[in-house]
């Protein structure tokens, strides 16, 4: 039980994701979670045992560490990642509840269900419009607050994104002012500002998405509302070509994700 | 045999809950199960060798620590997340069961195994009260054991061989207070869930029988 969980979890939503979304979702795996685990964690391993205080005062260290970190950066990217990926929840609920329903429908005979078999309800991908289309942008919505404020928590916690490499500390039972020497402040400092600016591009992502699902709910609208004469199947046909390409790269960048086990 | 065991009983949980039922398992899953293996253990990894008190006194730091956590918060913690998953069995055996007599019977004797009717209802029920009853059991426990769900930075202990009154330190107590609300938050929405999910259950086979007697007295 480990991230893979998760991934599995969020897999479901990727089909029925946008393209932009397809790429958060990679960006997301390959460059926060996998490098957490495979990285940062191996840095952040030793902090409290080679967190050294230039005393030998019994619990000078304890108390002096509590007071510069009161919650690890890594515990704090940890709930920021799950938080970031549980809107996405909300649209697999979504789905499911849909799915159900057009079981039911294609159970009791309903004459107006299009589908031929349980497997093709089961298998097919719906289009984000109707409600589908606001419980989708209303997780997008969610995803940039959750990010937003853990990256705001971050920068008011540790007073920027540096990592110094000494404290100076009079909480009681130090002495006097003791200086503390952090363990790695560089290689912190460093996994740290790639972390921030894989957030950015995170929050960049999801605002681009939403302002992508924007325009095409007022496009949709103005067409619906200009010109009720279209041509369905052209349409359909370009639009599943574009989503059978696109779930050709999601597989392929799947794929490559699945390999990898904390 | 690990945590995943857990995992994969939980999935099989899933197939047979009401919609509020897959919400709870997905809390569990996600806000108890994996922050507790991806944050918490780690948190509590080293806590006795980083519990430090102000003396040389060999035997003193250990007993002193015993006194204050006669079960680590992390193990407590574990226990929860094992006893609040475990009533969900109770659903998949019955249903398992009827499978069994169906198979043994040669002829289809429900509407459908999983259906929550008559007995398995029953069966889903106990199990909701189990959950919510084991969840209350254990806020409680780790409320009285350490008397509310604060971690304090420095405690005071004078049991022996501790010559006198001593201050020990408990390590990243700051980091654990916020991890121990997060448990609490978590176990609190999780007894609403269930509570929320008894009442609907309730509610909604009553409506079904009383229903079902007011069209009989009618025909």
């Amino acid at each position: 039980m480990d991230w893979g969980a998760l991934h599995t979890i969020l897999g479901g939503v990727n089909k029925h994701s946008t393209s932009i979304g397809k790429i958060w979702l990679t960006v997301l795996f390959i460059f926060r979670i996998m490098i957490l685990v495979v990285a940062a964690e191996r840095v952040w391993g030793d902090e409290q045992d080679d967190f050294v205080c230039n005393t030998l005062q019994p619990g000078c260290k304890n108390v002096c560490y509590d007071h510069f970190f009161p919650i690890s950066h890594i515990r704090l990217w940890a709930l920021q990642l799950i938080f970031v990926s549980t809107p996405a929840l909300l649209v697999a609920m979504h789905v499911a509840y849909r799915r159900h329903e057009k079981k039911r429908q294609f159970r009791k005979g309903d004459q107006k269900c299009e589908y031929k078999d349980i497997e093709e309800i089961r298998k097919q991908r719906f289009r984000i419009e109707g409600s589908l289309w606001w419980t989708y942008t209303s997780s997008i919505f969610f995803r940039l607050v959750f990010e937003a404020v853990f990256m705001y928590a971050f920068y008011f916690m540790y007073d920027g994104f540096r990592m110094p490499r000494l404290m100076k500390c009079n909480a009681w039972p130090c002495p006097n002012t003791v200086d503390c020497f952090v363990s790695r402040p560089t290689e912190k400092t460093v996994f740290t500002i790639f972390m921030i600016a894989v957030s950015s591009i995170c929050i960049l992502l999801n605002v681009a998405e939403l302002c992508y699902l924007l325009v095409k709910f007022f496009l949709r609208r103005s067409k619906k509302g200009g010109n009720p004469k279209h041509h369905p199947n052209h349409e359909n046909k370009e639009e599943t070509k574009q989503n059978e390409m696109n779930e050709l790269i999601s597989d392929s960048c799947q794929n490559t994700v699945i390999g990898f086990s904390s | 045999m690990s945590w995943g065991f857990l995992r994969d009983l939980l999935s099989g949980v899933n197939k047979y809950s009401t919609g509020i039922g897959r919400i709870w398992v997905a809390v569990v899953f996600i806000f108890r199960l994996l922050i507790y293996i991806v944050a918490a253990e780690n948190i509590w990894k080293h806590e006795h060798d980083e519990f430090e008190c102000n003396i040389k006194q060999p035997g003193c730091e250990n007993v002193c620590f015993d006194h204050f956590f006669p079960v680590s918060h992390i193990s407590l913690w574990a226990l929860q997340l094992i006893m609040v998953s475990t009533p969900s069995l109770l659903v998949v055996f019955h249903v398992a069961y009827r499978e069994n007599r169906e198979k043994h019977h040669n002829q289809k004797l429900y509407k459908s195994a999983g259906e929550i009717d008559g007995g398995l209802l029953c069966t889903y029920l106990v199990s909701l009260i189990l959950k919510t009853g084991f969840e209350i059991v254990f806020l409680f426990l780790f409320y009285k054991l350490y008397n509310g769900f604060k971690v304090p930075r420095l405690v005071k202990c004078d049991i022996r061989p501790c010559p006198n009154t001593v201050d020990c330190y408990i390590s990243k107590p700051t980091e654990k207070m916020i991890f121990l609300y997060f448990l609490v938050a978590t176990s609190c929405l999780c007894i609403v869930l269930n509570l929320s999910e008894l009442s609907y259950l309730i509610f909604k086979y009553s409506i079904k029988c009383y229903l079902k007697r007011y069209v009989k007295k009618h025909q």
